[in-house]
């Protein structure tokens, strides 16, 4: 057993995912369901063999629609008997609940981790505008609570802040991030399970209009109704089952700046660089192993911090990296987003892209499978002070 | 509203523009929100080692002094990063705003979130030197920034 790296000893043994859309008929628990219990099929399991639930951020502003399931309403829904579960929001981004579940695993609390994540967002729009960082005639306390009096309506307006200084810093120019767009929706055009699937060009892009500088439109994530989940499985224990285990190779989940959306030290590049150097300092393996990255990209600009904080290009090179989008399309040197992302194929927070990384590491990937056998993801989360990042490794 | 300080206004939220959130008071930022009042914004300092701690905490990050109170600053300050507002949220707001993170002058690691105002949102640049105004909403005295001279 590795006791330098207890997240070797865990693998990713299934993965499920309800129905993706801008407006589902089924309730946010119902989805989950679906989810879960593709999950714990995919692997091979059954309910009794699952010991344990991890989530983020837990069951929390239900009516934005953000993570309306918690632990508690998809333990009772599937009667499972655990060792141990937990949700919350005060992690290494999304991915803090997988880490959670490491830990658990590696301590002996669980074997069989149900990994989940629910959003409801898009059917909470349709009934209000759904905000997480404003509420009308309510005095905000917390970290927001600086942001109260100007206006900062949505993340995207508050994101931005980092995402023109990354412009100033760097000098990208609008039609190299475009790229991100372009990709990803050419991608989702071969995703069947995509939300948004027509090709757009980098016309449309400059076309599209903005919404806070330097952000337009197609840089931002889609609000959609689904959930996914993951089944992660003590080493030992995913012998064997239905599917070649996929490892946890190596975890980044640092905080080595302050946290804090405002007073973060390094506003262009986010928490990001500390935590990916915290990832590779656990694996022998590096940038150049990476077979395909499914990164995060609640808005493009996040994708192309990833980028560079990977490792994958220098420090502001993410630009030239990407222009033209031959590099990072399905063919490229590094495929990026293979499933479409969040912009196209729906905001699934993260989630999605674990599932994506899997779908293409099981080669199910379909029309959009990236040809010889990859082996090696990199995928990542979060913006702002929180990032969590691992690398997934097919055995 | 007749103002008592230079720097306190009653015309930057403009009139039909949507009402604008308010921070929950409490011990730690009442010094920030109300210092308007006198015209002063006002930063934790630690008073052994003179290093400002923002968000507020009676504790120094630099000297583990707990001997650290609000001072009023110069309000002067710069633009550390900004955006130029598009999208139409709600009815009402501005048709383009510039929300901002400001550096305050005497120390390059406070920032504080606010508008810039009194300018055109396509003046405003990276490192563009503002100083502080206020207007009162309810019980706070809420800071914006607006472009100064580089004295």
């Amino acid at each position: 057993m590795n006791v330098a790296f207890p997240e070797k000893n865990t693998a990713i043994t299934g993965i499920g995912q309800s129905e993706v859309s801008r407006g589902a008929t089924k309730t946010a628990l119902e989805l989950t369901v679906d989810a879960c219990m593709e999950a714990i099929a995919d692997a091979g399991l059954t309910r009794a063999d699952i010991d344990g639930i991890a989530t983020w951020p837990g069951e929390r502003e239900i009516e934005t629609g953000f993570s309306p399931v918690g632990c508690a309403a998809i333990q009772d829904a599937l009667r499972l008997k655990l060792g141990w579960y937990a949700g919350g929001g005060e992690a290494p981004g999304q991915y803090g609940a997988v880490f959670n579940a490491i830990g658990a695993i590696a301590t002996g609390l669980s074997r069989h981790v149900l990994v989940f994540r629910t959003m409801y967002e898009a059917t909470a729009r349709k009934t209000a505008f759904a905000n997480s960082l404003l509420k009308a005639g309510q005095r905000q306390s917390g970290g927001f609570a600086w942001y109260a009096p100007y206006y900062n309506y949505a993340a995207a307006l508050q994101q931005a802040l980092f995402f023109n200084k990354y412009v100033h810093e760097s000098g990208i120019r609008p039609e190299q991030v475009a790229q991100i767009a372009i990709n990803q929706r050419r991608n989702a055009s071969l995703n069947p399970a995509a939300v948004y699937r027509t090709p757009i060009t980098l016309d449309d892009y400059m076309a599209s209009r903005i919404i806070a500088t330097p952000l337009r439109l197609y840089d931002c994530d889609v609000p959609i109704d689904g959930a996914t989940a993951v089944i992660l499985s003590r080493m030992d224990a995913a012998r064997g089952l239905r599917n070649p285990p996929i490892r946890i190779e190596a975890i980044g989940s640092s905080m080595q700046y302050r946290n804090s959306w405002t007073q973060l030290d390094a506003l262009d590049t986010q928490a990001q660089p500390m935590v990916a150097q915290m990832m590779w300092s656990r694996t022998d393996l590096k940038p150049k192993d990476v077979d395909i990255a499914e990164l995060y990209d609640g808005f493009s600009y996040h994708t192309i911090n990833w980028l560079e904080n990977f490792g994958f290009c220098e420090r502001y090179g993410a630009g030239d990296f990407i222009d033209g989008g031959r590099r990072i399309a399905l063919e490229g040197e590094l495929p990026v987003n293979t499933g479409g992302g969040a912009l196209s194929s729906g905001r699934l927070h993260a989630y999605g892209a674990v599932h994506e990384g899997c779908t293409q590491l099981w080669g199910r990937g379909g029309a959009r499978q990236v040809k010889g056998d990859p082996r090696v993801v990199a995928t990542s989360t979060a913006g702002g002070p929180l990032a969590g990042c691992m690398l997934l490794v097919k055995e | 509203m007749t103002a008592r300080y230079a720097n306190q206004r009653s015309d930057i939220t403009p009139a039909g523009a949507p009402a604008r959130a308010l921070p929950l008071i409490d011990k730690d930022n009442e010094a920030y929100w109300s210092g308007g009042a006198v015209g002063e914004l006002r930063i934790y300092r630690c008073q052994d080692c003179r290093y400002y701690v923002h968000p507020p905490v009676r504790f120094c990050p630099k000297c583990e002094s707990r001997k650290v109170e609000p001072e009023a600053v110069s309000g002067r300050g710069r633009v550390t990063s900004f955006t130029i507002n598009h999208q139409p949220w709600v009815p009402g707001l501005p048709e383009r705003f510039v929300l901002a993170l400001v550096s305050i002058a005497e120390q390059d690691d406070v920032r504080l979130v606010s508008n810039i105002v009194n300018c055109s949102p396509e003046s405003v640049t990276m490192s563009m030197p503002v100083r502080v105004l206020f207007e009162k909403h309810e019980d706070i005295w809420v800071p914006f920034f607006e472009p100064a001279s580089a004295a």
